[in-house]
């Protein structure tokens, strides 16, 4: 840039080093709105807390800085909306979220019209975690971005070990009453259909998200049903629970989950799901896979005793951000989405994930997880236990297709 | 299906019971000062969270004694020092007091504790199970709950129908003026209500917190249900208090049992509805799905059909 301002005079020389300076040196807020209170608030003040250890990891690298500020939504899509505005009144340009896809749903529609109609102040969408098939399918729109493999990519992977198991004929789902629980039941019903249509399913029941607070009666009922084993996209309090109620009624049920751990789930589980709890996932801790991603973990670890890593998307999450802007040149929404589709990356535990363009749906090997304390490099809620790599689905494997005709703006 | 009914029983009896603790309490002071209290779930939250604190310190059993007492001491210096001032200017002025109390007492839980669910965790005394049935267990701490709710409520039972104290009360719930004619404290005795009544509903906080979760949401969950329970049962009744809890319990934990939708019903009718029709949403709900609301369909019938409750003796 200096270079080619020279011949402008000395100036304009400095002027452009003046300018080209403070673009390098930019911060890029950042706005996590998820629930920072009330009974999902454990998974939304981790979540928070990882965005911004990696957002520090990254600013340390130099280039691009990153501030995260947290927004509470309390769950709840109308608050979500709320905090949006205030997001978007502030300037800030970038909206992390990922717990509910009953807020991503609300947060695409209104970050959709609000781009179409304020084309200087365009917002994107970083969805971590938010696994309605929807948002990427019929819900799709160039503002949105999805780093976690969608409920139909998790559900083919889990329907795959299943499929394998001979001896598996009666199968119970149960999950949260909204958008995600129901696709959740939806792929299961439809990959057990496909896979094994002798198995059959024993229960279909979905029970109201964050209300219930004891599942004595939901496990009687299970075990009533003669299942073999439980599949639960639950999470947060609400898998939680569960994992208490299964485990004082001294049950054995092989339980085949989307979220079951930490944020106090895996202490809960503890002895009792060990060789029964698995859980659909993608980044591995156990092993680690890289030297780079062993230390991050035990930063964050020294940095925050009481947390745990997670969500391991979000780093995937805050480098693709930082690589797309740099690669972009530019911190605007419209050249970091540009940017972002269709690229290749390679994870800090050393996997290789695509961008898709067609639906902004990020390919990656699908893997499924064995709770357990053998092999723990890194547990979770200082318990002991942790999560074991079990089997790896790979990204051809583990992909859906998408119907989305995604409309790019001029 | 015999397993899925006796554990279905045990469970709501052990969810009946422990919304008894909390009415005993609420349906006195009614009856006593005409006043629905509130802020009496959110007394049971106080009783969780101070348990928890002194769990930490000290273990579980200290708290089980003293948080009840702190709490109680607490609702009594509410009497005496809020709710005796507002009492000149009616009922009104007193559920608007209590109903902001239950707003300031949420809000303080969250200062000093935070808005996350605390780690309090039963005792580990209790940490087995009870019995086995079907191959499914019986937690212990669910035994200690229920005995212990059995036991509130005998006790609440023999005061109030054959001591000398349960005497005056009974007195002074009908004819306030005249029991002060004969010499007796009235407002003491209101003040002794209302302190035993939050008393009672700490307990339920302390023994319900590690089976519910200790949260500042604990007592939202809980209040409404907790009206239901006094409306249905007849205000000012315990035995109907009684009653109605266990019938909401049960109520509760069995529709979960039930997976039987309008859709089943209209087949059995020789109808054939559309599974993915338009208003497919509204028929295909299952008897499961309608638990959480049954309590007020319940609340409604009796409004319309017997608005004294089951037990009353005053309408609503």
């Amino acid at each position: 840039m200096i270079r080619r301002t020279l011949g402008l005079g000395v100036a304009a020389a400095t002027f452009a080093s003046v300018a080209s300076f403070s673009a390098q040196a930019e911060t890029v807020k950042i706005a996590f709105i998820d629930p920072l209170s009330g009974g999902f608030a454990a998974t939304g003040q981790n979540g928070l807390k990882q965005y911004k250890f990696m957002a520090d990891k990254l600013n340390a690298d130099g280039g691009t800085q990153f501030e995260v500020i947290g927004f509470d939504n309390k769950i709840s899509p109308k608050e979500s909306l709320i905090q949006l505005k205030r997001v978007i009144a502030d300037g800030i340009q970038y909206v992390a979220q990922g717990n509910s896809s009953g807020v991503a749903n609300a947060l695409t529609d209104a970050i959709k019209k609000h781009n179409k109609r304020n084309p200087d102040k365009r917002v994107l969408f970083l969805n971590y975690s938010a696994v309605d098939p929807k948002l990427t399918n019929e819900k799709c729109n160039f503002w949105h971005f999805r780093f976690d493999a969608n409920a139909d990519m998790k559900m083919n992977a889990l329907t795959d070990v299943i499929a394998e198991d001979k001896g598996m004929k009666k199968i119970y789902l149960l999950g949260q009453n909204y958008s995600f629980g129901k696709a959740v039941a939806a792929a299961a019903v439809r990959f057990l259909g496909e896979k094994r249509p002798d198995l059959k399913i024993v229960g279909n029941e979905l029970h109201p998200i964050g209300k219930v607070k004891d599942f004595t009666p939901y496990v009687a009922k299970i075990k009533a049903s003669g299942a073999q084993a439980l599949i639960t996209g639950n999470w947060g309090g609400d898998m939680l629970n569960l994992a208490n109620a299964i485990n004082s009624s001294g049950l054995k049920l092989p339980t085949y989950t989307y979220y079951a751990a930490a944020d106090g789930i895996t202490k809960a589980i503890g002895k009792g799901g060990v060789g029964s709890v698995r859980l659909v996932g993608q980044g591995q801790t156990n092993p680690p896979g890289t030297d780079e991603w062993d230390a991050t973990l035990k930063a964050f670890k020294a940095k925050y005793p009481d947390g745990d890593f997670t969500q391991t998307r979000i780093a995937t999450v805050m480098r693709m951000l930082k690589r797309s802007m740099k690669e972009a040149g530019s911190t605007k929404p419209i050249k970091v989405a540009a940017a972002m589709e269709g690229m290749e990356h390679t994870t800090l535990w050393g996997d290789v994930v695509k961008m898709r363009s067609s639906d902004h749906q990020l390919q990656m090997p699908v893997r499924i997880f064995a709770h357990s304390d053998k092999g723990i490099q890194h547990d979770l809620d200082n318990s002991g236990f942790g999560l074991v790599n079990e089997s790896t689905v790979t990204m051809q494997e583990a992909s859906t297709p998408t119907t989305c005709k995604m409309k790019r703006p001029s | 299906m015999a397993e899925l009914i006796i554990f279905s029983l045990l469970n709501g009896l052990v969810y009946g019971l422990l919304l008894f603790m909390l009415a005993s309490g609420l349906t006195l002071i009614f009856s006593m000062m005409g006043v629905l209290n509130f802020a009496h779930a959110s007394i049971y939250m106080l009783g969780a969270y101070i348990a928890y604190t002194i769990s930490q310190y000290v273990g579980f059993w200290p708290g089980l004694i003293i948080a009840p007492i702190v709490v109680g001491l607490f609702g009594a210096l509410v009497e005496r020092y809020g709710l005796r001032h507002v009492h000149k200017y009616g009922h009104v002025a007193e559920l608007i007091f209590t109903f902001g109390l239950a707003f300031l007492i949420e809000e303080f839980v969250q200062l000093i504790w935070g808005k996350q669910t605390v780690a309090y965790a039963q005792p580990e005394l209790l940490d087995f199970s009870l019995f086995e049935m079907y191959g499914s267990t019986f937690p212990a701490y669910r035994g200690f709950m229920l005995l212990v709710s059995v036991a509130i409520f005998v006790g609440l039972l023999v005061v109030l129908t054959r001591s000398r104290v349960g005497l005056i009360i009974n007195a002074a719930i009908t004819h306030p003026n005249m029991v002060a004619m004969l010499g007796h404290n009235v407002p003491l005795v209101f003040m002794g209500v209302f302190g035993v009544g939050s008393a009672l509903a700490g307990l339920a906080g302390v023994i319900a917190g590690p089976v519910l979760g200790t949260a500042p949401g604990m007592a939202v969950v809980l209040g409404p249900i907790v009206f239901v329970v006094i409306v249905v049962g007849g205000l000012g009744s315990l035995v109907g208090a009684f009653v109605a809890s266990i019938l909401i319990g049960m109520l509760q934990t069995f529709a979960v049992a039930v997976d039987y939708s309008f859709l089943q019903f209209f087949g059995h009718l020789g109808l054939d509805m559309d599974p993915d029709g338009a208003l497919s949403d509204l028929y295909t709900v299952t008897i499961a799905q309608l638990g959480p609301i049954m309590p007020y369909m319940l609340l409604v019938l009796i409004l319309i059909f017997r608005p004294t409750g089951l037990f009353g003796t005053r309408e609503v």
